[in-house]
């Protein structure tokens, strides 16, 4: 997804790292990798250490860093293009149920354009580019974490080693208190689902829809501040 | 960050957190936080979640101890990008630092 950017850009001083944050690790996110063929570095994070690290809640996130490896701009919604998703029609013999969750989907607000533009003139214009923050902007921007949030992150860690050991009883316990701690962070809920599969319904009584709509639609993809 | 013990030697608690055990404390990138280990070099895990500012979360089942994020301000304390090392899709393993020099985008996606 982001080969094109990486070769355009990285003549020009641009590394791409990018960070599969997936529990499931390689078996999961191996195939994507394996067709992308990235010639940037590509690494997988099974407990969504860069959420703790970085205050990530969602993908594709991206995070600046300049040469000397300080933050110029926090997570924000990271798109190399237009997805396809923001223009999908609802087809005409949808269900309910469809119609409602291509409609929450177009509603997101992604601006790939003015991401992808922005990211072109801080590697041109470096320090002088406008959308390069100091680092007092950086830090206001940055998600703020509540003692409560911040209990997370180890909950989502024993959760996924307990799950890669095949107790996923004892796992979904601890992806329930992730999500219950931090319920916008939508790694969280995403990837456990996924991992449950059939049956997530089951197990979390809950789903993509409900809770888009739960916490609203504008939690899911903050708007772009360039 | 998840242990397995309640008490780990210096090196690993720096691997997994990248807090390393200095005399003036714990310290990471241009921070370092007061702390004096109980049976040094080996770092006791409540304690420095203590020190740290971050929830400890133990599964007694499991004998698993995993560390929170630092509480109570933003999620970014400081502007300096945190380190990590993480294994790439080849087997080898990345550390962000080692980029020092280039811009770079770090890119969050999933498979999911």
């Amino acid at each position: 997804m982001w080969q094109d950017l990486w070769s355009e850009l990285h003549p020009q001083g641009l590394e791409i790292v990018t960070v599969a944050v997936d529990a499931a690790g390689m078996d999961a996110a191996g195939p994507w990798i394996a067709k992308a063929s990235p010639r940037h570095p590509s690494v997988i994070d099974r407990s969504h250490l860069v959420d703790a690290l970085f205050g990530i809640v969602n993908v594709p996130s991206g995070v600046w860093i300049d040469e000397a490896g300080t933050i110029v701009r926090p997570p924000e919604t990271a798109y190399p293009r237009r997805p396809s998703f923001l223009d999908r029609a609802i087809p005409p013999d949808a269900s309910e149920a469809d119609r409602e969750r291509i409609g929450l989907v177009k509603a997101l607000t992604v601006d790939a354009e003015a991401y992808v533009g922005a990211l072109r003139d801080w590697v041109r214009n470096g320090a002088e580019s406008h959308y390069a923050l100091p680092p007092d902007e950086v830090l206001h921007r940055s998600r703020p974490r509540p003692l409560g949030e911040a209990g997370a992150p180890a909950h989502f860690a024993i959760a996924q080693a307990l799950h890669a050991e095949g107790a996923t009883r004892d796992a979904v316990a601890h992806f329930r208190e992730a999500h219950r701690l931090h319920p916008t962070n939508w790694t969280y809920r995403r990837d456990a689902w996924s991992l449950a599969g059939p049956a997530r319904e089951e197990i979390y009584r809950t789903g993509w829809v409900e809770e888009v709509k739960k916490e609203g639609v504008e939690s899911y993809y903050p708007r772009l501040r360039l | 960050m998840i242990f397995r013990s309640p008490e780990v030697a210096a090196p690993e608690f720096e691997r997994v957190t990248g807090w390393r055990l200095k005399p003036e404390g714990l310290c990471r990138e241009d921070r370092c936080v007061p702390f004096v280990p109980s049976h040094p070099p080996s770092v006791d895990v409540a304690l420095a979640a203590k020190a740290l500012g971050m929830p400890l979360v133990h599964d007694a089942g499991h004998d698993l101890w995993a560390l929170g994020a630092e509480a109570g301000g933003r999620a970014l304390a400081s502007a300096t990008a945190p380190d990590f090392e993480l294994p790439d899709h080849r087997g080898s393993t990345l550390r962000l630092s080692s980029l020092r020099g280039q811009k770079v985008l770090l890119v969050a996606w999933a498979s999911w």
